[in-house]
C-alpha cells in the first residue's frame, strides 16, 4: 500500500496544506496541481521577460520549507510546477535545497512546433467551435500537449526526489506513484482508470475532505484546520480516500460523489493521455470515520490523439461597481446601468458583450434568484468587453461620474476606476500521440 | 405535492469552458429513481430561462445515485472572456437544488 496526498489544488491554494502534510502524518508522494488552462500563458509571458522565470515560484520556496522531512521521511514529490520551464524551476530547487534529486519531464510544450504541425496538415481545430487555429496563429502566447502519467513514473523511476513536469494532466500527478510502485503497464486499462479516478477525487484538494461541500456544510468540523486527501492504493487498483487524524474536514462518500461529479462531462468516457476511465462503474463506500473505499473501477484505451491546451491574445475587458443603497436600491441601480450604456452608446463605442449584474439581488443566480423586495443595498457591477482597447478604456472612465450625475445614494467607488485587463483565451485542439515525445532529465 | 430538490439532493457544479456541469446527487439511493423521474433536461433548460443558451444534456450514473448536467452557453463565454462573476458556475449547483418537483408522499417519507 501506498500513500499519495494532494497538497495544492491550483496555484494559490492555501500555502500550508502540502506542510502540514508532511508533518502531520505518514505519506509517501506529494502531489501538487499548478496549472490552469490559462496559467501557461502568464508564465510564458514572464519567461519572454526573463528567460529564467516561467514556473510557478511558489514552489522552490515550498521545497526549501519542507526539504528536511522530504529526507526524513522518504517522502518524494511530484508537481506540475515547471509550466513553461520546467528546467528553470528544477535550478531553483537545486539552488534553495541541494541535497534533493530533481527530475524534469520535457515535451508538451508545443509553442515552437505549430508551424510544423500546420505545415503537416494538423489543423487543430478548436474543439468547441470547430474554427481552424490558422485565424489566430499570430495572436497565441502559449500551446502544451496534457502529457499523461507515464513520462512522470519514469522520472520516479529514475530516482528522483522531485519530479517536475510542464502541462501534464492534473490526475497523472497521482497515477504516476501508482504505475512506479506497482509496476502497471501501459494497457492495464482498469488499473489505470482507477488511479485516474484516484486522481480525480484528490486534485481539488480539500474539496473531497469537506470544503465547498453542500452536506450539512454547517457541520463540517474545524475547517479551519482542514486536513487535505490522501490517497492510500494497493497494486491492485483499490483504493481509500482518507486524511490525517486530528486534522479538520471531513471524509464521507456523500462528500466524495460531490468531487466525482465536478468538472465532468460524459461520466462513461473521462479521456486522459493514460486510458479512458468509466465513472458509471465506480463503488463507494464508507468504512470507518473519515475513510471511503473505491472499487469495481473499469477503463479503456488510451485515445489515439492527445489534447493540446493553446492560450491566444483575445482582446480586453473591464469590469466595474457601483453601489445603492435603501430605498429603492434595486431601482437607482438598474438607472445608473441604463445611464452608463446611454452614455458608451452616445460616444459610439462598440463592444462585444456588456454583461449587468445586481450583487444583493441575481449576481449568481439570475433570473432563479428569489426576489429581494427592499434590499439594504445593491452592488451594480458592469463589465465590457471588446478588441478594441481604448473603447474599453474609455469605459473605465464612465462609471465614477455617476456619483454625482446619477441616481442618488451611489458609493462604492473608493478604489476608483476599474483596471482594463488582457483577455487570453483558452483554444482546445487534439494533435495524434506520435508527435508528442516526452523526455525525462535528472538536473544536476 | 411539490417539494425542492434540495430536500433529497445535494449538488456540486463546475465548468469546462462555456459549459456548466451541475452533479446532482440523492442523499438516499432510494431517492434516485425520483431525480431520474423529476430532473429532465427539459425541466432544467426551462427553470434556468434565458440564463442557458445552449442545449441541456444529462447522463446517468446509478452506482452514485447521480445524475449529471451539462449546461451549454450558460457562463457569458466562459473562463477568461465571461463578464459574470460565477463565470465557473459554482453556484448554480445550489440554484438548481431550488427546482421544484413532484413526488407523492411515500416516494419520500
Amino acid at each position: 500500500m501506498i500513500r499519495i496526498a494532494n497538497g495544492q489544488g491550483f496555484w494559490g491554494d492555501w500555502l500550508e496544506a502540502p506542510v502540514r502534510l508532511v508533518e502531520q502524518g505518514p505519506i509517501d508522494y506529494l502531489a501538487l496541481d499548478y496549472l490552469a488552462e490559462i496559467t501557461m500563458s502568464i508564465l510564458q509571458k514572464q519567461k519572454e521577460g526573463d528567460p529564467n522565470l516561467g514556473y510557478a515560484r511558489d514552489f522552490p520556496p515550498l521545497i526549501a520549507r519542507i526539504q528536511r522531512r522530504l529526507i526524513e521521511r522518504d517522502i518524494k514529490v511530484i508537481a506540475n510546477a515547471g509550466g513553461v520551464n520546467p528546467v528553470a524551476c528544477a535550478r531553483e530547487v537545486r539552488r534553495v535545497a541541494p541535497s534533493l534529486k530533481v527530475a524534469v519531464v520535457l515535451g508538451d510544450d508545443v509553442f515552437g512546433r505549430l508551424d510544423e504541425f500546420l505545415a503537416a496538415g494538423h489543423a487543430m481545430k478548436n474543439m468547441d467551435t470547430g474554427e481552424p487555429l490558422s485565424g489566430i496563429r499570430d495572436r497565441i502566447l502559449s500551446a502544451n500537449a496534457y502529457i499523461g502519467a507515464f513520462p512522470l513514473a519514469e522520472a520516479l523511476a529514475a530516482g528522483a526526489d522531485v519530479v517536475i513536469a510542464g502541462r501534464c494532466t492534473d490526475t497523472a500527478l497521482s497515477l504516476a506513484p501508482m504505475i512506479h510502485r506497482f509496476g502497471w503497464k501501459s494497457d492495464e486499462w482498469d488499473k489505470l482508470a482507477a488511479g485516474t479516478i484516484a486522481g480525480h477525487i484528490v486534485e481539488c484538494g480539500a474539496q473531497c475532505t469537506g470544503g465547498n461541500c453542500q452536506v450539512d456544510w454547517q457541520n463540517v468540523p474545524d475547517m479551519a484546520n482542514i486536513g487535505y486527501p490522501i490517497i492510500e492504493a494497493d497494486h491492485a487498483g483499490r483504493f481509500s480516500i482518507t486524511k490525517h487524524e486530528g486534522t479538520g474536514g471531513r471524509v464521507s462518500a456523500d462528500i466524495v460523489k460531490e468531487q466525482l461529479l465536478y468538472e465532468l462531462g460524459d461520466p462513461k468516457n473521462y479521456i486522459t493521455p493514460d486510458c479512458v476511465a468509466d465513472f458509471t462503474s465506480i463503488q463507494l463506500k464508507d468504512a470507518g470515520p473519515d475513510r471511503v473505499q473505491v472499487s469495481g473501477i473499469r477503463g479503456g484505451a488510451r485515445p489515439q490523439m492527445l489534447k493540446l491546451s493553446i492560450a491566444y491574445s483575445y482582446g480586453w475587458k473591464a469590469i466595474g461597481t457601483l453601489v445603492y443603497s435603501a430605498p429603492q436600491a434595486l431601482e437607482k441601480s438598474k438607472a445608473a446601468d441604463r445611464i452608463v450604456r446611454e452614455r458608451l452608446q452616445q460616444l459610439g463605442l462598440k463592444f462585444e458583450d456588456i454583461y449587468s449584474e445586481f450583487f444583493g439581488v441575481n449576481a449568481c443566480h439570475g433570473p432563479v434568484a428569489v426576489p429581494n423586495p427592499d434590499p439594504p443595498e445593491v452592488q451594480l457591477r458592469i463589465g465590457v468587453r471588446g478588441q478594441d482597447r481604448k473603447a474599453v478604456d474609455r469605459f473605465t472612465r464612465e462609471l465614477i461620474p455617476l456619483v454625482l450625475s446619477g441616481p442618488p445614494t451611489g458609493t462604492g467607488f473608493g478604489e476608483g476606476r476599474p483596471p482594463v485587463r488582457e483577455v487570453v483565451a483558452y483554444w482546445p485542439a487534439l494533435i495524434p500521440r506520435e508527435l508528442i515525445q516526452t523526455s525525462v532529465e535528472v538536473v544536476e | 405535492m411539490k417539494i425542492p430538490l434540495s430536500r433529497i439532493a445535494h449538488a456540486r457544479s463546475g465548468d469546462k469552458g462555456d459549459t456548466s456541469n451541475i452533479g446532482i446527487i440523492a442523499f438516499d439511493a432510494r431517492h434516485y429513481p425520483l431525480l431520474v423521474r423529476e430532473v429532465t433536461p427539459g425541466r432544467v433548460k426551462q427553470f434556468f430561462g434565458e440564463m442557458v443558451k445552449g442545449k441541456v444534456e444529462r447522463y446517468e450514473l446509478p452506482n452514485l445515485g447521480a445524475l449529471n448536467f451539462l449546461l451549454h452557453e450558460t457562463l457569458g463565454g466562459g473562463g477568461t472572456l465571461s463578464l459574470r462573476v460565477d463565470a465557473q458556475g459554482k453556484t448554480l449547483g445550489a440554484a438548481l437544488l431550488r427546482m421544484e418537483i413532484d413526488a407523492a408522499e411515500h416516494e419520500v417519507s
